[in-house]
């Protein structure tokens, strides 16, 4: 903007300092002796640490375990989410009185933070797999409906009126018509839906589970174990961001199939 | 066709007030320990606004939270947005804090809970601190994108008529970006809801999360209702104020689209 594009050199560089500076204050600071290590343990001793707990149990599992775990509560509350979501949003995009019944209720619902539901979850469906994944729903599921619908809203008219005219079903005029039309906005949906439910499903491990990252953390803030609570944090974060990246893959595969298609 | 929205709308909410009757009090098919009955949920709404509940009364309890998100919010967009538009208009400070952000991005702020409450103990501190997290993130990335999605045209325009660098950030990139901003500003505060009443409930001493926190741990559904409403209507109400503002600051562009 305010000059030309840097080169890829410059880039780099550029990019490389800022990541130094970063981890040379953080290195410096405990290993200096200027906070210390059991307030913010240096890079190493996080590294360290995500090391040890691949193969030392902590807060009663491993590392790996306490993924598996979370993940397997991911994959169950989001496939909820999408499999209810998603169909309501798109009866509410195709059929009127449908919108117009749900919609009043839906917005009501969605100010209250997903968070909120814990007490609610942990009272109907307990703090093993049950109560988690009602969290992670609560989290994903207005992602789902809100593009859904957004999806069967923007489907060109001229290609429904076409089908009308030529005598089309109702039946086959979802299936053919507007499924496949609203796919991108479906796929998009999905992955502000992922974010949502891995972040909900985070906090209802710090607060009503006995296995997972979250709870492993909280277990760890408990003891004063700061570089395990950290070693959690960047375990979240390389989760989060490989189901970013699987998603934002697809959606571009489904793009680039749809650009060959057309 | 507003007119019979309204009146659909209107029997749907209806519907599920009479629903809520129904199901609780009238038939009883869902037990009262999993849902209150209305009138539990009014005894529970009384007690907790004139004997108080959890310490404090019910607006005691939301002034509390309702205070921290000001706070934490007003400090977070007041970092982030500058940041964003540096990014957004300065190659080199783009180059030099991008790889950084991206590797801080994609904790989520919850995941901050737990160092929060060990780096700054239980009160305020640590909450501002997640909600900072939170939001901050939110409105860097859009006032970043606002930056670049100006027209180059304009820009171009302003600097062949040798505008001050000054005047050039507050009356062309700032207000050029500004709808991208509320953008991320809505973001933001939706974000930073969710996370207050997270850290609320893994450990605070007032407000509506340690309401819903206090409800959990009595087993009392009733509260639990009245937090969980507590907190819809607060959401509802800051979101609300947000939108008179982009109104009133955004006037001139909505005026523009027609």
């Amino acid at each position: 903007m305010d000059s030309a594009p840097l080169t890829l050199g410059q880039t780099l560089r550029l990019g490389l300092i800022g990541l130094f500076v970063f981890f040379g204050i953080w290195l410096l600071l405990p290993t200096a002796g200027l906070v210390p290590p059991s307030f913010l343990p240096s890079p190493i001793a996080v590294a360290e640490r995500v090391a040890t707990l691949t193969t030392e149990p902590f807060a009663g599992a491993t590392l790996p375990a306490h993924i598996a775990y979370s993940f397997t509560r991911f994959i169950a509350g989001f496939a909820l989410a999408a499999l209810i979501g998603i169909p309501l949003g798109l009866m509410m995009g195709w059929f009127r009185l449908v919108d117009e019944i749900v919609s009043p209720i839906f917005d009501g619902l969605r100010f209250i933070a997903p968070i909120a539901w814990v007490p609610f979850a942990a009272l109907w469906f307990g703090t093993g797999i049950g109560g988690p994944v009602m969290i992670i729903f609560a989290g994903a599921f207005p992602p789902c409906v809100i593009n859904a619908y957004r999806g069967a809203r923007q489907v060109d008219r001229r290609l429904v009126e076409a089908a009308e005219m030529l005598g089309t079903g109702h039946f086959r005029m979802i299936v053919d018509i507007l499924l496949p039309a609203s796919v991108p906005s479906l796929v998009a949906g999905l992955r502000v839906a992922a974010g949502l439910g891995w972040q909900s499903l985070v906090g209802a491990e710090l607060i009503v589970a006995s296995t997972g990252v979250g709870f492993m953390m909280v277990q760890a803030q408990a003891n004063v174990a700061t570089s395990t609570v950290m070693a959690g944090m960047v375990a979240i974060g390389i989760v989060g961001l490989a189901i970013d990246m699987a998603l934002r893959w697809t959606e571009a595969s489904i793009r680039r199939h749809r650009g060959l298609d057309g | 066709m507003r007119g019979r929205k309204a009146v659909v709308g209107l029997c749907a909410v209806g519907g599920i007030i009479i629903l809520w009757f129904a199901l609780t009090s009238w038939f009883g098919i869902i037990p009262a320990g999993r849902f209150p009955t209305p009138a539990q949920f009014w005894v529970a709404l009384k007690q907790i606004e004139l004997r108080g509940y959890a310490g404090s009364t019910l607006v005691d309890h939301a002034l509390h939270s309702l205070r921290l998100i000001v706070i934490s919010f007003l400090v977070a967009v007041g970092t982030g947005i500058p940041l964003g538009l540096l990014m957004g208009w300065n190659r080199r400070a783009e180059a030099l804090i991008n790889p950084v952000f991206m590797l801080i991005r994609p904790i989520p702020p919850l995941a901050w809970i737990p160092l929060a409450i060990l780096w700054l103990g239980l009160g305020d501190a640590a909450k501002v601190m997640v909600i900072w997290f939170a939001a901050f993130v939110p409105s860097v990335i859009n006032a970043h994108a606002g930056v670049r999605n100006i027209d180059k045209s304009v820009i171009e325009a302003a600097r062949m008529l040798g505008t001050p660098p000054l005047r050039m950030a507050g009356e062309v990139i700032v207000p050029a970006s500004l709808p991208m901003i509320f953008t991320g500003l809505r973001l933001s505060l939706q974000a930073s809801w969710t996370t207050l009443v997270a850290a609320e409930l893994v450990g605070a001493l007032v407000g509506v999360g340690f309401v819903l926190n206090m409800a959990q741990q009595d087993i009392y559904p009733a509260m639990i209702l009245v937090g969980m409403l507590t907190v819809g209507v607060l959401g509802w109400a800051t979101t609300f104020v947000l939108g008179l503002v982009e109104r009133r600051v955004l006037s001139w562009s909505l005026q523009g689209r027609g």
